[in-house]
């Protein structure tokens, strides 16, 4: 509701996870931001133009006709030599799948705040993973939030690594479970946050007219591969700098991310692996489960893409049964995450593990503790099928 | 049976336009200016201008993580009466919790359509205390303020200083002083 900051010191808020991002966002100050709005990504760009309304930034808002539009603004911006964002969700994501490539490609330092939402058809505006899912190997960095705290922090730490890495990177919410929750974030410094990200340097700039560069060559059967081949060299050294960065991060906010979150799982027989808001709902499961002496526990992805499957693997070794939480439909195949747990299991060389596929929250259905006691239960009695299971 | 006994749950019944996502929103920011851990967040339907509204608000000591929507409220705040028409706002709420509605009738005629509420009933006019405060009926913030004097989840003074913050500059200091006094108008209703 209000913006008061103090430039090198922490301020408490009630935000929602929108107004995070776009707090994030201001203190990064972006050259160029391209906005069109979408269901529920429209707070983050409303509370970005009003910050500009307000003359809290000098950013360049870009109003466009379309998603496919709004990231071809921003490829625009990065390779004339801009720090530029946009934000999208749902149809319009998948409006601009043509470009995600293209940025990914170039290897622009684009970061895109994604509110998850379902898709069409039928129409539904409300919360899932299905969107991000099916961009999901366009060669982007996707980091999962579960509060409207992760949601402020990972901007911050996405940023950070784009321009490290080179790569696109999407910070990614719930949409409405986080995208629209008010709730307590604290919102670090402007001065701190500026300089943790520090000034935009690009690598080429089409405006430097001393170095003339081309870029978005032809290559042709000759190249092409190499290219690719190349650009998963380049995609797979975003683990490592990522891993530095939330270090770094720790230091100035105090709160750790990594690859992913153990709550309670060093000991636990049960394990629940999933993604984003409803991961809170699991973490109350679990302690409610503890009090009557169950040994479960939850492992949280943040870092989705690229999958860390060896270190996921190994966290998930001493587990007995495992259940995979997906928020996306997968049709005729079993859904992302669990595809990617099951890799790694095999990559990490662990024992043959029960795992268990379940998929929930379709077009913003509430999951409730109930039906995470429910998986637990479960796994504990060793109820594991090879289909997928609903929770409905 | 209750599985966050040390978080205090409110769901606000309201239309659209009628102010409960403001109300909420005030509670939460005041909660957390007090140190307080919240999440308030409506229940996810389209918002249409007069459509019946739901909004949940949580408010705890320690960090608040289910992502579940309130289904077994602690206190119940009702804007608008016509929506007991559709909506049972008394579910799950026991004898020892309270329904606030904003109503000129009385608590007996409310209380004939929640027939199985054993718990108290709270009517407060709101319309006619805005009304007469204001100068229109806006009750959402005469309704607040008797929220804020039956749970003490936050100090009605920081309530009125987030108020302040907020909207002075989008409503003007005449205004914005009528609204914290309706406020405390309905923080003294019996």
């Amino acid at each position: 509701m209000e913006n008061k900051t103090i430039k090198n010191k922490t301020t408490v808020k009630a935000l929602n996870g929108g107004y995070a991002m776009a707090e994030a966002l201001r203190q990064i100050h972006p050259d160029v931001m391209a906005v069109y709005p979408i269901t529920p990504q429209t707070t983050i760009i409303e509370t970005y133009a009003k910050f500009k309304a307000d003359g809290l930034v000098d950013t360049e808002i870009v109003q466009v006709e379309s998603e496919h539009s709004a990231m071809s603004a921003t490829i625009g911006a990065c390779t004339a030599g801009a720090r530029a964002v946009t934000a999208s969700s749902s149809q319009g994501l998948l409006h601009m799948a043509e470009t995600l490539p293209v940025v990914s490609g170039l290897g622009l330092p684009i970061v895109m705040c994604v509110s998850s939402r379902a898709l069409s058809a039928p129409l539904n505006i409300h919360g899932e993973h299905g969107d991000v899912m099916a961009i999901r190997d366009l060669g982007w960095v996707q980091i999962f939030s579960e509060q409207a705290q992760d949601a402020y922090d990972n901007t911050i730490i996405a940023l950070r690594l784009a321009e490290m890495a080179g790569v696109p990177v999407m910070p990614i919410m719930d949409g409405f479970h986080t995208s629209h929750t008010t709730e307590r974030v604290e919102v670090l410094g402007d001065e701190i946050i500026q300089s943790f990200v520090g000034q935009f340097k690009p690598e080429n700039a089409l405006v430097d007219q001393k170095n003339p560069i081309t870029i978005g060559t032809l290559a042709l059967q000759n190249t092409y591969f190499d290219f690719k081949i190349d650009q998963e060299k380049a995609f797979q050294k975003v683990k490592s700098l990522y891993k530095k960065i939330c270090v770094e991060y720790g230091k100035i906010s105090g709160r750790k991310y990594g690859f992913f979150e153990e709550y309670k799982t060093k000991d636990a027989d049960f394990v629940i692996v999933m993604m984003g808001a409803t991961a809170g709902t699991t973490k109350d499961a679990v302690d409610k489960l503890r009090i009557d002496g169950k040994k479960v526990g939850l492992l949280k992805i943040n870092l989705f893409r690229p999958f860390p499957y060896k270190e996921v693997g190994v966290a998930l070794s001493h587990a007995e049964n495992i259940a995979v939480l997906d928020r996306a439909m997968s049709f005729g195949s079993f859904p992302p995450l669990y595809q990617d747990i099951v890799t790694s299991m095999q990559s990490a060389g662990s024992r043959k593990h029960d795992i268990a596929s379940y998929v929930y929250g379709i077009g913003g259905r509430d999951t409730m503790q109930s039906h995470i006691i429910s998986v637990f239960k479960d796994l504990e009695e060793g109820e594991i099928g090879n289909k997928i299971k609903y929770l409905q | 049976m209750k599985l966050n006994k040390d978080t205090f749950e409110i769901i606000f019944f309201a239309r659209g336009g009628q102010g409960a996502k403001t109300a909420s929103e005030l509670i939460a920011h005041s909660a957390v200016r007090e140190g307080k851990f919240v999440k308030a967040f409506p229940f996810f339907g389209p918002e249409r201008s007069g459509a019946p509204t739901k909004m949940f608000l949580r408010v705890s000591d320690k960090e608040i993580r289910t992502q579940e929507p309130v289904t077994d409220p602690d206190i119940v705040l009702v804007l608008d009466e016509t929506v007991m028409d559709s909506q049972d706002v008394a579910r799950n709420l026991d004898k020892h919790e309270i329904l606030i509605v904003n109503s000129a009738n009385s608590k007996e005629d409310v209380r004939k359509r929640v027939p199985h509420f054993k718990g108290s009933i709270h009517c407060i006019d709101g319309n006619k205390i805005s009304a007469d405060i204001i100068g229109k009926p806006n009750p959402n913030m005469v309704l607040m303020g008797h929220l804020i004097k039956v749970t003490e989840i936050v100090d009605l003074e920081t309530a009125g200083e987030i108020f302040r913050e907020v909207f002075t500059e989008k409503i003007g200091k005449d205004l914005t002083e009528k609204n914290i006094r309706a406020m405390q108008a309905g923080y003294d209703e019996l």
